[in-house]
């Protein structure tokens, strides 16, 4: 088993989502990346608005479209703050 | 003596009623506090989250920001008071204005001029019956602020601060706009259900503590995107807004549980008073019972003496 991303995507006015996850695919103003475990230490501006997709360990994936968000990577995981956050519904996504 | 009996049996009356009402307050009171608390905790993980970036932005970059600066001379303070915006709360707001009003004296003395934002509508009738002027004003969330509300906030403040860069003594600068240059906050912190305390704290410029790397500890080199620059300027606005959150969120708590006390010591004082009147009902009602005997009593021994002649 790879080892996993520790995730946590807070909004300011509670914790949206915690847990474990294979892979981040974020949107910063930069452009769209994706964060695998042991990703090197990063900060990022996201895009306003911008998509997060949470890739889970089996494969599934969560999506969330985020505002006034900013992406922060280190060693013990990654953290999407987040002024606001809408869930986004799996069907809509492509 | 029965028109007593009545007056007292009015007045309890009255008193039931209003007990009533300040233990409905009080009980609304206190299941808003838990709602208070419950959205400070639920606030806290984005704070320390914003905090961890913003440090390790601090500590990784020698950028530079005006929000991070001290101005020397600083001309002009900003006061950001927040008050609540319904009253029967005991000394909640009395004491955040005396804070604020030792805050701008002292201010004053340091020879600053002060402009004065306020939150929450007792604070706001409090200077403009006083005739004093407001650089700004907000209500209508004191009990239950949401994110929303703290930006609008902290966009106006952050602009009169952007604004005040190229202050002089005399007036506006360039911008012609009359900014400040330092900003206070003065809220009602929320230590516990029995204890609130009016403190004020002073959020911009900002001091953010670097982390120092402890011990020989390699602090993790971060890449950023896009560059440290913008992100600090990004991120510090939205720290500021985060702080005054979180004021109003501390404040919100602090207002129920003070408002929670008033009303206790008021459902209290009506339940003492509808005894001692109770009390002085029944003795009336028992005085004037005496007095119909006594005076039925006298009556047939007048009867009794008249027949017997």
């Amino acid at each position: 088993m790879a080892k996993l991303l520790q995730v946590e995507l807070v909004a300011v006015e509670e914790k949206v989502w915690s847990g474990q996850a294979e892979m981040v695919i974020a949107r910063t103003t930069e452009g769209e990346l994706g964060v695998l475990p042991s990703h090197a230490p990063l900060l990022g501006q996201l895009a306003n608005p911008g998509g997060v997709r949470i890739i889970l360990p089996g494969g599934e994936e969560v999506a969330y479209e985020v505002f006034g968000g900013f992406l922060s990577v280190t060693t013990e995981g990654v953290t999407v703050l987040a002024e606001t956050v809408a869930s986004v519904a799996p069907a809509a996504r492509h | 003596m029965a028109g007593s009996v009545r007056v007292l049996r009015r007045r309890i009356k009255a008193t039931r009623s209003t007990k009533k009402i300040t233990k409905a307050m009080e009980l609304v009171a206190t299941s808003r506090i838990a709602k208070a608390q419950a959205r400070v905790d639920a606030s806290l993980p984005y704070a320390n989250a914003i905090t961890g970036v913003l440090t390790a932005l601090a500590s990784n970059t020698n950028a530079q920001h005006p929000l991070l600066v001290p101005r020397d001379p600083e001309h002009r303070a900003g006061v950001l008071l927040v008050t609540s915006d319904r009253g029967l709360c005991g000394g909640y707001n009395a004491n955040a204005i005396r804070l604020a009003e030792q805050l701008i004296a002292r201010l004053k003395s340091e020879g600053k001029q002060v402009a004065l934002y306020v939150v929450g509508r007792k604070g706001i009738s409090y200077y403009t019956f006083r005739g004093r002027e407001l650089a700004g004003s907000w209500s209508g969330f004191s009990e239950q602020p949401r994110f929303e509300d703290a930006r609008r906030v902290g966009e106006t403040l952050i602009q009169a601060f952007v604004h005040g860069a190229d202050d002089s003594l005399d007036g506006a600068g360039d911008d012609g706009v009359l900014g400040v240059d330092e900003l206070h906050i003065v809220y009602t912190e929320f230590k516990s259900l029995m204890t609130q305390n009016a403190s004020t704290k002073i959020f911009a410029p900002m001091q953010v503590e670097e982390r120092a790397g402890n011990k020989g500890e390699l602090l993790p080199a971060y890449d950023f995107e896009p560059n440290a620059e913008e992100l600090l300027d990004a991120l510090l606005p939205k720290y500021i807004n985060t702080r005054i959150y979180a004021a109003l969120l501390d404040s919100a708590a602090s207002e129920s549980a003070s408002r929670r006390r008033a009303m206790k010591s008021a459902t209290d004082n009506a339940e003492t008073m509808i005894k001692s009147l109770t009390r002085e009902m029944n003795s009336a009602r028992q005085a004037a019972i005496t007095q119909e005997i006594s005076e039925i009593v006298g009556g047939v021994d007048a009867l009794a003496a008249a027949g017997s002649e």
